[in-house]
This record gives C-alpha cells, sequence and structure tokens, in this order.
C-alpha cells in the first residue's frame, strides 16, 4: 500500500515539474532555468508546510513527501542545467542559479515550516 | 560538440505543439516519476537515516542521479540518436523523479531546527559541490570516452 501510495505521488509531481517547466520557459527568453528553479523552491515550500504540520498522517507524507514533492523538485535537472550555463559561457548565469536555489529553496522550506506548525499544530 | 544551445531536459520547446501531441510525453514522465519515487522511497527503507544524523541516504541518491544524468544527456545529445520519449521518461520522468530538492532543504532545516548547526551546513555544502562535480565529471568522461572510440 505505502509503495502504491509513493509510486502514485511520483506520477502526478513528475509530469507536473515537466509541464510548469514548459510553461515558464516558454515566457522568458533569458538562459536562466526559471522553470526548475520555481518547481524546486514551490516543492520546499509544501515539503515543509507538511513537515511543519503535526497533524498530517503518514499516508499524506508518503503520497504528498516521499511521492509528489521529491517528484516534483529535482537535484539532477538542477545541476545538468547548471553544467550546460557553464558549459555555454554563462558562467555568472551558473552561479546565480546555485545561489538563488539554495537561499530560495532554504527560505521556502524553514517559511513552509512555520506556516505549517501555525496552520496545522 | 553537438548538443543545442540552453538545453535542459526540455524536449522540443521552441516548437508549438497541441495538447494531443504532449499527451505521450506527459504519459511517459508520469510513469518515470512513478518508477523514480519508488526507487528513492526504496533507498529509504533500505538504508533509514537515524534522526539528527547526516542524511547519507538523500546524498547519495542526488550524487548518483546527478552522475547518470550527465552520462545518459551526454549520451543522447552527443553520441546516440534515440526515440523521442526516451529523455523525457528517462532524464525528466526517472532522474527528476529520483533525485530530490524538497527532502534536502527540509534535511536541513530539521538539522538546523534540532541544533545539529555543524551538520546542517555540511550537508548543505557536500551535496552541492559533490552533485556539481558528479555531473560534470561523469558528462565529461563520456564525451572522452566515445571522443576516443572515433579516433
Amino acid at each position: 500500500m505505502n509503495w502504491l501510495v509513493v509510486v502514485g505521488g511520483g506520477m502526478i509531481g513528475a509530469p507536473l515539474r515537466y509541464l510548469t517547466d514548459r510553461a515558464v520557459q516558454s515566457r522568458h527568453d533569458s538562459v536562466f532555468p526559471w522553470g526548475t528553479f520555481a518547481v524546486n523552491v514551490v516543492g520546499c515550500l509544501v515539503l515543509g508546510t507538511l513537515t511543519g504540520a503535526a497533524s498530517a498522517g503518514p499516508d499524506l507524507r508518503l503520497f504528498l513527501g516521499t511521492g509528489l514533492c521529491g517528484a516534483l523538485t529535482t537535484y539532477s535537472t538542477f545541476s545538468y542545467e547548471t553544467l550546460r550555463l557553464t558549459e555555454t559561457g554563462a558562467g555568472l548565469y551558473a552561479a546565480l542559479n546555485v545561489v538563488a536555489s539554495v537561499v530560495a529553496g532554504l527560505a521556502a522550506a524553514f517559511g513552509g515550516v512555520a506556516i505549517g506548525q501555525a496552520v496545522w499544530p | 560538440m553537438t548538443a543545442p544551445e540552453a538545453d535542459s531536459l526540455r524536449t522540443g520547446a521552441p516548437r508549438r505543439t497541441t495538447g494531443t501531441d504532449q499527451l505521450p510525453v506527459v504519459a511517459v514522465v508520469a510513469a518515470g516519476g512513478g518508477i523514480g519515487a519508488a526507487a528513492r522511497y526504496a533507498a529509504a527503507l533500505w538504508w533509514p537515516t537515524r534522526t539528527g544524523g547526516f542524511p547519507w541516504t538523500t546524498f547519495w541518491v542526488n550524487i548518483v542521479g546527478c552522475a547518470v544524468i550527465g552520462v545518459f544527456l551526454v549520451l543522447i545529445t552527443e553520441v546516440l540518436t534515440v526515440h523521442r520519449l526516451v529523455r523525457p521518461f528517462f532524464g525528466t520522468g526517472v532522474l527528476g523523479g529520483f533525485t530530490t530538492f524538497s527532502t534536502y532543504a527540509v534535511d536541513i532545516q530539521r538539522l538546523a531546527d534540532g541544533g545539529r548547526t555543524a551538520t546542517a551546513l555540511a550537508y548543505l555544502a557536500a551535496t552541492l559541490c559533490a552533485a556539481l562535480a558528479a555531473v560534470w565529471l561523469a558528462a565529461t568522461a563520456t564525451r572522452q570516452v566515445f571522443a576516443r572510440r572515433r579516433r
């Protein structure tokens, strides 16, 4: 049962990342990977909120946390896009991507935990 | 190098596609995402991280995923010609679903919240450095292996 819940979450999270990335990338001309940045920050906020929400049950944690947020966010694409930015001469954007993703991701995680604790204690 | 400009895991981004065109891509991304998430869950069950300890399992999941994507994307963009669904299935789906940024960030929050600031900072920096080194080394090594074979 646990496995089905995780797989179900992953099967929603990954296409959500793909579709969000496509939508975001078609709306700007910069080389900055805003699509991956956006899903990573949103995923950190949701997982943070879930972590802070003491009243969330184990099934919801597996579905939304391990499955959906885990698959919505990605470290592999983040790393690869950073590598491509350096390889194509956009070193400044690569550095910006690393710093912005970590800072915004952590801010979202900390903020999410605070929201979860306040709203679903 | 024949990799397209500023590519990521996007497939055919500039091309205007209709909704039905996207259906097989979304389906294989979903299937891959389910597999990737299950593999990460399996790793977490087999190697549980103790509370307050360095999150080694998520660390290795992310590093392995970054190394594999380095090999995979060089192979399919510079060496091989593959079916158009291979990249969304394996790159966006499986590897994207396997690796995680949210657990990384929330693990740091948990460690910091529990007073383990040094472990939190070490984990933050180690994952970042190892992930970027893994993708770079994997991509470079793959290129060198195939450049040598072509000669």
